[in-house]
């Protein structure tokens, strides 16, 4: 009998274990497919991907996070794509991504979407998307004041607003330099965010 | 033993892992269109793919047993299908079902135009009315940018497609206003009494409107108040004809919110600088008090109430028309007291109530004097009377008290059933000479019922109906309303509307005919729209039928008068509007144009003529130009309209109207100019935020004719034009506390 509970736990420890490798390789595998994609499609094939690991998994945030993220980068560049949808893709991902944990990654991907939904017509919608996204960033610079990402993108917005609403390049440079400071602070845990050091720092090297 | 049993386990596990089932199919919409970027999942697992271009996906899966296959899409419903995972292929083939979309259905834009921030099909902005050269914050001013409206600048109101001003109504969060404008001076148009910034939204119809609303044969206005300001402030404004202050103040939780504001304006030392060609013998003045409250119910409903307060007053001499040696005086003050409270909460189940009550009351004391060389009162026997009854005084009484519900429920999906009743309590009391007329009491009830039937995202249908008694008259009526949307591409698509509407008599007529019935409208429209977010084309086609209107029946001369519903006319046209923020970089022009072709017999009308409201052709360019580097706005506005026709009816001998002399005006050009600058326009850190705002009319000078007056006999005529051939502004408006500094710009004008 003894024998019999000892083999469970033996069988349960190794099932849990090959669980989390499970995951483990799932999530490098496709945060490798993430630096390779190159279409919409392709990152919106990642973001599914994630998207079912975060499904099955149910307890890590880290799925959502990155089928979130997949989908702020093609919104930068594709001309074609319905951001509003997009964006409502992505904060829908983000409150999965919340419900299993609070953090400010989390509100870095809300701050793009947000900043997304406000370039379709930055005229009219600077009231409504602006405002959510400077919100957003705010929340994520309480939740951690030292998170590189937050000050890339606060930097970056700053960087892409005229001089004359309060924006510029002379505004953005002290951000980027604070960014990059942390970046180089900042010790790296495996399968979390690490992406914007070197935006950060091309960024930096650009306000000079 | 142990061992053993490791290795055994171990060995299952290798087998578990190698034997693989290859999923592949084809994921389609309900037209059999391939839905690319679907994404296809084993629930429960990691495993699955991605449709592609073609609707394709294929993996293989090390999965095995039951497991339920989900395939999902933005937009549609979700597939699933349980399969059972053993090694050998399986085909999927998945149809998945558009899920109806607020997002993405179609919305119905036949005969109507939207405004605001919030809502999806909106033409304008409420910055956009601030924004309009010419429009000065007046939002009729505005609207008529649009096409479908006159360019009438003798009297207040929007005359739509064939319509007279009193056939658009103005409703405030679903009610009636009675006196949206100042009240009226002869030849002289006012302005609306509500700053576009007390609305987030507005939808202008130029027919076929809602089942909802109701006694406005042509056209409705239905203006939808803001919620809780984003954050307390105080505002104030500056200018050499009005100064104004006020606050609004967010409580801590932001569940409610208080303000209040109070302006004064007095046109007295605008007219020393700028000479005006009517005589002023009162100057202009104008107190208006508002305050609000505003509170989030918790279940996401809110309560708002508004109410404002206005006293104003004006004298103005003008030569009479059939006399050189005189001259008509004109003397008006006026009081008006306004209140509105509506409650919008959300029911258990998917019921939503829109509960409200309004009550208003309007004091206008009129004196209308012939007056001599020396401004005296000239006195006339009673051999001539038409020039006798030009001296009167009249003191004028409207309240209106409503209350209406509107329950709405909503239907699987979007679709949604939405009925109600109102009730309006309307008193209109007249004193003329000191002699008190007939005091008119109006008790009208309304039941209405409309349903918002969606058969896909791209087929809509609005279908209502809608029953009306006014007890003065003692009739009923049923209104019944259609309108129907299809989508036919993208952003693009056609709808149509049909309606009948019906409106009681005017007060003035119904003081001397209470046997009258309803006038009535019946209206088709056909609307083409393509809009993506720069660009909005519009193209509306419309044939406009009316019957039962009044008639003058004179009974002496045109002293005593009694009316019947013996009118009838029509109105038919064309409506283009294009608009683009696209083309040009940083630059927003919208362009109307409508043609109109209208004839009515009403009122002393000998037969169906023209209306003198109405032009052929009008058009207007809006243009618009922020330059961010000098944070300062340039907004031109051109208008024209083909010129107005004018008549002089008189009465031959049997009492009967004919045509004593008819013309055209000259075409009406008018070109308006207005800029703001806006120091702190973006800087979110700021505590002050001030714009400084300047604005002149009719740029080039045009001298307008809007028709002209008839002296008794006919020998004379008197053209009808501005009292100044142009109109400067400059102003300053401050707020404290947020960044409304956009919104501010002639916020309390």
């Amino acid at each position: 009998m003894k024998k019999l509970v000892l083999i469970s736990f033996v069988l349960a420890a190794f099932f849990a274990n090959a669980q989390s490798d499970k995951y483990v390789a799932a999530m490098k595998k496709n945060l490798t497919l993430m630096d390779s994609a190159k279409t919409t499609a392709d990152f919106q094939n990642v973001s599914n991907a994630f998207e079912r690991i975060g499904d099955a998994e149910k307890t890590q945030w880290l799925p959502y996070y990155y089928a979130g993220l997949a989908l702020t980068i093609p919104a930068w560049t594709d001309q074609k794509l319905d951001k509003d949808a997009n964006s409502e893709k992505i904060k829908a991902f983000c409150d999965k991504a919340e419900a299993i944990e609070k953090n400010a990654e989390i509100s870095a991907i809300r701050n793009m979407a947000a900043t997304q939904q406000m370039l379709i017509d930055p005229q009219t919608r600077w009231q409504t998307y602006g405002m959510e996204a400077s919100k957003e960033l705010q929340k994520g610079m309480q939740l951690d004041p030292n998170n590189p990402r937050l000050y890339y993108l606060q930097a970056m917005s700053l960087f892409n607003t005229p001089e004359q609403f309060g924006g510029g390049k002379d505004k953005a440079k002290p951000i980027f330099q604070k960014s990059v400071d942390l970046f180089k602070k900042q010790d790296h845990k495996p399968l979390y965010p690490d992406w914007g050091q070197k935006q950060a720092e091309d960024m930096l090297a650009k306000c000079q | 033993m142990k061992k053993i049993w490791l290795l055994f386990v171990f060995i299952s596990l290798q087998i578990i892992s190698l034997a693989q089932t290859k999923i592949r199919g084809k994921v389609k919409d309900g037209k059999g269109h391939p839905l690319a970027g679907a994404s296809i999942s084993l629930k429960n697992s990691y495993d699955g793919a991605t449709s592609d271009s073609l609707g394709n996906f294929s993996f293989t899966t090390t999965e095995h047993g039951d497991f339920i296959l989900s395939v999902t899409s933005l937009g549609y419903k979700d597939f699933e299908q349980a399969v059972t995972l053993k090694q050998e292929p399986i085909i999927i083939n998945a149809i998945l079902k558009e899920k109806l979309d607020e997002m993405r259905a179609v919305t119905i834009t036949a005969g109507s135009f939207s405004a605001g921030d919030t809502k999806r099909a909106a033409v304008l902005s409420s910055l956009d009315v601030a924004t309009t050269a010419g429009s000065n914050a007046d939002i009729t001013a505005a609207l008529k940018t649009l096409p479908g409206t006159s360019q009438v600048g003798e009297q207040e109101g929007l005359f739509v497609r064939g319509g007279a001003g009193y056939e658009t109504k103005q409703f405030i969060d679903g009610q009636l206003v009675n006196n949206p404008y100042y009240s009226s001076v002869p030849d002289l148009a006012q302005r609306g009494r509500f700053s576009p910034f007390l609305f987030k939204g507005t939808v202008f119809s130029t027919g076929g409107y809602s089942a909802l609303y109701g006694q406005a044969l042509s056209s409705a206005l239905l203006l939808e108040s803001i919620d809780l300001p984003e954050r307390s402030e105080i505002d104030a404004s500056v200018s050499p004809l009005f100064w104004g202050a006020g606050t609004q103040q967010l409580a801590q939780n932001k569940k409610s919110s208080w303000g209040i504001n109070y302006g004064y304006t007095n046109v007295g030392l605008y007219f020393d600088a700028v000479k005006q060609d009517v005589d002023y013998f009162k100057v202009p003045q104008f107190h208006t008090l508002d305050a609000n409250f505003r509170i989030k119910t918790k279940s996401g409903g809110i309560i708002k109430y508004y109410t404002t307060f206005s006293h104003n007053q004006l004298g103005i001499r003008r030569p009479d028309v059939d006399s050189a040696d005189l001259k008509d005086a004109f003397g008006l003050k006026n009081y008006n007291w306004y209140n509105n409270l509506t409650w919008k909460e959300y029911l258990n189940n998917g019921w939503k109530m829109n509960l409200g009550i309004s009550y208003s009351t309007n004091k206008d004391n009129i004196l209308q004097q012939v007056q001599d060389a020396q401004d005296q009162p000239k006195p006339f026997p009673d051999s001539s009377f038409w020039m006798l009854y030009k001296n009167f005084t009249l003191v004028h009484r409207q309240d209106l008290s409503q209350g209406k519900i509107v329950l709405e429920k909503k239907l699987g999906g979007i679709s949604a059933l939405r009925f109600g009743s109102e009730y309006w309590y309307s008193y209109d009391n007249s004193n003329y000479n000191d002699t008190a007329l007939i005091k008119l009491k109006d008790n009208y009830t309304a039941l209405f019922a409309e349903s918002d039937i969606y058969l896909t995202n791209e087929i809509a249908a609005k279908i209502g109906g809608r029953f009306e008694y006014s007890s003065i008259i003692n009739r009923s009526d049923f209104a019944p309303r259609v309108s129907l949307a299809y989508k036919t591409g993208k952003d693009a698509q056609v709808s149509m509307a049909y309606g009948i509407f019906y409106q009681k008599p005017e007060n003035a007529q119904l003081d001397y005919a209470t046997n009258l019935g309803y006038t009535k409208a019946t209206h088709y429209i056909l609307n083409y729209q393509k809009m993506s977010n720069d660009r909005i084309f519009r193209l509306e086609v419309y044939y406009k039928k009316y019957d039962a209107l009044v008639k003058t029946i004179p009974l002496f001369y045109n002293y005593y008068t009694t009316f019947n519903n013996g009118g009838s006319g029509y109105a038919q046209g064309i409506d283009f509007f294009w608009r683009d923020k696209k083309s040009i970089k940083n630059f927003d022009y919208w362009i109307s144009y409508s043609y109109l072709d209208t004839k009515r017999n009403y009122l002393n009308y000998p037969a169906q003529l023209m209306p003198n409201f109405a032009a052929t052709h009008t058009a207007s360019l809006v243009m618009k130009r922020f330059i961010t580097k000098i944070k300062t706005g340039f907004n031109v506005t051109y208008s024209f309209a083909s010129g107005r026709p004018y008549y002089n009816f008189m009465l031959d001998n049997n009492n009967k109207f004919y045509i004593a002399d008819q013309g055209k005006t000259k075409d009406y050009n008018s070109m308006n100019f207005s800029a703001e600058y806006v120091p702190s326009v973006g800087n979110t850190k700021a505590k002050t935020f001030v714009v400084f705002f300047v604005s002149m009319s009719n740029v080039l000078g045009y001298n307008a004719i809007y028709g002209y007056n008839y002296s008794f006999n006919g020998d004379t005529k008197q053209a009808i034009t501005p009292p100044a051939k142009r109109f400067y502004f400059f102003g300053i408006f401050l707020s404290w506390g947020v960044d409304r500094s956009q919104d501010a710009i002639n916020n309390n004008l």
